[in-house]
């Protein structure tokens, strides 16, 4: 018994000096597993796409374990000048921007493209956390003032470009922050007041007409099945067909077939419904549900208020990921171009996502020796 | 640096407060993906026979397959109307690498017009995804075998072949066999609201006329389906499953092509029509009308150019003559001497005297005879013999139009014959309410004996002639014309080997035309009989030699009417103002196998005897071939007639207006 206790020891150890969470580590490189898969499948079975994206991958495991090895109380050091020249980064991508697919994200930096609004998604909760950490919890009014206005600039700089589905993303990631630093409820309810009142002008006024139509679309979107509706009618089908036990791997018409869009991307989680069925689903979730009470757990046990908001606010966000692509492609929510976390294809949210998951690991193995 | 607040914190508070807001949002995170869980749930589980039917009418085609037209066959098995395979250049754009420059090298190397090109894209901009278009129709061999041997440098570029209607005889056969031309919108209409527009989704002519359109069902096969996967831009991936198509079932006719070429001949040069059926079944040996025009030029579409050629043309090709009325004249003598036995009007030895003209009492108007002089006394027998006019006139008068009409009707004038194909006229029987309908006026007694030399508004089709004379010969028995001959059975044996036979057609039977006296047939047939036997008689002398024994009976329409005491004289006549040249015949006079009937438009001299009895004569010798049947009936010591008026035995006649 001794010995054994004495092994496991070790074992945890080992991962603790790594700067490991072990569990975290499993679910994520469970859902990897299973997007190569997936990714094999609906990318036409080109082996091809495998590797890159297996390549990505490691790639964004590296950057993961790389910054897991940072302390994370000295990220406090450098919030506010990483967000100033974040903030400065957006702006310079609306005014000099390379234009890509109707919308300014990338800066072109010569040697490779940059998309600025991936780092903010890191930086603001960062950002926030620190800034509301600086005080006693519950937080003040004025602070969350302060805080809402910090959010807010980098939210409608990305917005502008557009990108709804990042300034969404960033938006909520400062939000989680106050809301997890004891922002009241009477403000809450105030909030989502406002916020109620404020969509009318966000319709008439600040979206784009092709943002107007997604959402007339999501409302309706058998009115134009073979144009704007397709897209969501199409998902609908190949997750319907499947079923519960599903069509099999590599066995789903609607992706094999190509009747999807976007079947590698955003809309993965069609073909991995048609595919797996009901079962496949649920045992999806449950691995997001099992990441998403992992980074609770973390945040619960973090040491430091700021270390607590900033694991909070990373899991959170990385539920609302997986929360606007399921509804989005199940026809729940209007479509925006969110990915389908750690399963979709594509390179540049995955690297984030996996330094959020850093920071997170940061944030566990770290607290023994910081306080 | 700004000097810094001392916090005091209260870390165990603060870590309560954000405990409880985590587990918070841990129920919030839980509610959410019980929502997306449940939603999920709906689509899969409540709504899933739903989207599967969605997801696999997405997928699965049904692509109709058409079946192939049955053939037809005259009736020695030579092939009339074939299914040729054409070769079209076509190509499906997204499989071309370099669009612009292969159509520019491909229409370089066959030959293919700027026109075309511009065709081609003008269309490709149009169409939907991985659908082919055709680039050239109808390829040339050469060019077949040009792009044969290039075509792997010409990916997304190949010969689509299609199976077209094709008619080795062309216009021999287009009025008996019409033709199959695309499927305009009024056929299209009118399969819908027949419930067949399904059957030919994969088919892309129609039978427009003759027997063709007749037979159309029974040559259209029934579709065919092949099921097959595809992609979301329409490219065929595999096929699920295949229901072949049911073939059109091939026709053999009745008619002899050989007759068919020989009546061709005949009547080359003619406006006119000839039709020559088998008595004993009603089957048509051949028709012929004069001139026709190719039925393969409406397979391919024709040109407005060739058809406004068709159209205006003077010489009607378009018409089919055999089934369009004409003045019978004369040749509907002996009918009209069969109505007067029977009416008791007459006798075989009544007699009447011809002086060369026929007056009515107290009328002014004088009818002539065509000879001027007269006949003297003639009686039955030589009346029809020498087509004496007089007599009809005569005849006429005393049986008066209604029944004559009456008779007359009997034997299919005035009405269709029903022949197997659509194009048939009824032509005129006219009687007294006949006119009442037509003009709204009454029945005058100098028509009637128009009426008795087969003028006036009389009117028949070659084929009712034929179906007269069938009856005639028959003795009652009457005979629908028809071309099918038999329809080819595929049948399928256990082992699912196709095994064919000809299954023949059975005609019903006609209610038969019963005279008072069986013996008014024999005195008939046997005026006819003399008709072409007797040295003089107004048939004799185009039958001269022929080793069958032939009967028939001359007839010369008049046209133009020609004023009281005005001479008819065919040189100083307009051309389509000449008389027409009528003749009916049957041989052999014993148990006939042949009858045939002849029309022969606006002659330049002479009538029937002259112009339209040679056109039988060739007819008959063709059918008879060297076969000899001579006559029991001996006529060298008859007596003779100047032979020198037989050929200008017109029934020209005066009639008061």
């Amino acid at each position: 018994m001794r010995s054994s206790g004495q092994d496991q020891q070790k074992v945890i150890s080992i991962w603790q000096k790594l700067h490991i969470d072990l569990p975290l580590l499993l679910g994520i490189l469970s859902l990897m597993t299973l997007g190569l898969f997936i990714v094999f499948s609906a990318g036409g079975q080109s082996i091809d796409i495998v590797y890159r994206q297996a390549i990505r991958l490691g790639v964004a495991i590296v950057v993961m374990l790389a910054i897991a090895q940072i302390p994370p109380l000295s990220y406090r050091k450098w919030a506010v000048p990483v967000f100033i020249l974040g903030i400065l980064l957006l702006v310079a991508v609306l005014l000099f921007g390379h234009v890509g697919k109707g919308a300014q994200r990338w800066l072109d930096l010569g040697f490779m493209k940059f998309q600025p609004s991936e780092i903010m998604k890191l930086i603001v909760p960062i950002m926030i956390a620190w800034f509301i950490s600086q005080d006693n919890l519950p937080v003040k009014i004025s602070t969350i003032l302060w805080a809402f206005i910090l959010v807010l600039i980098p939210t409608l700089l990305i917005a502008r470009q557009p990108d709804l589905g990042t300034s969404l993303l960033i938006a909520s990631s400062g939000i989680f922050v106050i809301f997890l630093a004891g922002a009241s409820w009477k403000l809450i309810s105030i909030c989502i007041g406002l916020g109620s009142a404020f969509a009318p002008i966000l319709w008439m006024f600040l979206m784009k007409d092709y943002q107007r139509q997604r959402v007339m679309t999501f409302l309706n979107p058998e009115q134009d099945p073979l144009g704007s509706g397709y897209h969501i009618i199409q998902s609908k089908i190949a997750i319907g067909s499947g079923g519960i036990e599903g069509k099999g791997w590599l066995q789903g018409t609607q992706s094999q077939l190509e009747f999807l869009p976007e079947r590698h991307t955003d809309f993965i989680f069609a073909v991995f419904s048609e595919e797996f069925g009901l079962i496949g689903v649920a045992v999806l979730l449950a691995v997001y549900l099992f990441i998403v009470m992992r980074g609770l757990w973390i945040a619960v046990n973090a040491q430091h208020s700021f270390t607590k908001l900033l694991a909070g606010s990373i899991t959170l966000t990385f539920f609302v990921y997986v929360f606007v692509n399921i509804g989005m492609v199940s026809g729940l929510l209007p479509v925006v171009g969110v990915p389908l976390p750690l399963v979709s294809y594509g390179g540049t949210s995955m690297v984030t996502l996996l330094a959020g998951f850093g920071m997170l690991m940061a944030i566990s193995t770290h607290r023994r020796f910081h306080t | 640096m700004a000097p810094r607040r001392i916090i005091i914190r209260n870390h165990s508070s603060e870590a309560n407060l954000f405990a409880r807001r985590a587990f918070i949002a841990f129920a919030g995170v839980l509610l959410l993906l019980i929502i997306l869980f449940s939603n999920v749930y709906s689509l899969q589980v409540n709504s899933f026979e739903k989207y599967q039917t969605r997801s696999n009418s997405n997928r699965i085609k049904l692509l109709p397959v058409a079946p192939n037209r049955g053939l037809i066959y005259d009736r020695n098995g030579i092939i009339l109307a074939d299914n040729k395979p054409i070769y079209s250049l076509a190509v499906i754009p997204e499989d071309v690498d370099n669009l612009a420059t292969s159509i520019q090298e491909i229409s370089t190397l066959l030959d293919i017009s700027a026109d075309r090109q511009e065709k081609f894209f003008k269309a490709a901009k149009r169409k939907r995804r991985f659908k082919q278009i055709e680039l050239q129709p109808r390829l040339s061999e050469q060019q077949v075998a040009l792009f044969s041997v290039n075509q792997h440098k010409f990916p997304g570029i190949f010969i689509d072949a299609r199976l077209k209607r094709y008619y080795p005889f062309s216009e021999l056969t287009t009025h008996n066999l019409g033709y199959v031309a695309r499927i305009n919108r009024k056929d299209a209409n009118k399969l819908k609201r027949q419930g067949k527009f399904e059957n030919y989704a994969a088919t892309h002519g129609i039978g427009k006329l003759g027997i063709e359109k007749y037979y159309e069902e029974l040559l259209h096969g029934t579709i065919g389906h092949q099921e097959v996967e595809i992609n979301n831009q329409g490219r065929i991936l595999r096929t699920l499953s295949y229901t072949p198509p049911v073939q059109g079932k091939d026709l053999t006719l009745t008619l002899d092509i050989e007759l068919q070429m020989i009546a061709k001949r005949a009547l080359s040069g003619k406006r006119g029509a000839v039709v020559a059926m088998n008595p004993r079944t009603g089957g048509i040996l051949a028709m012929y009308s004069n001139p026709s025009y190719d039925g393969n030029l409406f397979v391919h579409g024709i040109s407005s150019k060739n058809y406004k050629k068709l159209l205006n043309s003077k010489d009607l090709p378009l018409i089919n003559r055999s089934v369009q009325g004409y003045p019978p004249a004369s040749t509907v003598k002996p009918f009209l001497a069969l109505t007067g036995l029977e009416e008791k009007v007459i006798t075989e030895s009544t007699k009447i005297w011809d002086p060369g003209w026929y007056q009515l009492e107290g009328l002014p108007n004088k009818y002539r005879d065509w000879k001027k002089w007269g006949h003297g006394w003639v009686n039955l027998t030589k009346a029809i013999e020498q087509s004496c006019n007089i007599y009809f006139f005569d005849l006429a008068f005393k049986l008066g139009i209604t029944k004559i009409s009456t008779m007359m009707e009997r034997f299919g004038f005035g009405d269709y014959t029903g022949i197997d194909i659509h194009e048939e006229s009824r032509a005129i029987m006219p009687s007294v309410s006949w006119k009442r309908a037509r003009y709204n006026k009454p029945w005058y007694t100098g028509e009637t004996l128009s009426v008795g030399i087969g003028q006036s508004y009389w009117t028949v089709t070659p084929l009712q002639l034929t179906q007269a004379i069938t009856t005639l010969v028959n003795h009652g028995e009457r005979k629908v014309p028809h071309f099918l001959k038999a329809i080819k059975e595929v049948t399928l044996d256990q082992e699912g080997k196709a095994h064919s036979s000809l299954e023949d057609i059975v005609y019903e039977e006609q209610a038969p035309l019963v005279l008072k006296q069986n013996k008014h047939w024999d005195i008939v047939l046997k005026a006819m009989h003399n008709t072409v036997q007797k040295l003089g008689a107004t048939a004799h002398a185009p039958f001269k030699g022929a080793k069958y024994d032939a009967a028939g009976k001359t007839g010369s329409a008049q046209v133009a009417r020609i004023k009281q005491n005005e001479k008819y004289d065919a040189n100083k006549t307009q051309e389509n103002k000449r008389d027409n040249a009528m003749f009916i015949a049957f041989a052999p006079y014993q148990n006939p196998e042949i009858v045939v009937a002849v029309a022969i438009e606006n002659v330049a001299k002479g009538g029937g005897g002259a112009n339209a009895a040679p056109v039988a004569r060739q007819i008959m010798d063709q059918y008879f071939g060297n076969r000899e049947i001579t006559s029991s009936i001996d006529y060298s010591s008859s007596q003779v007639i100047t032979t020198s008026e037989q050929h200008n035995h017109q029934s020209h006649f005066q009639e008061s207006d």
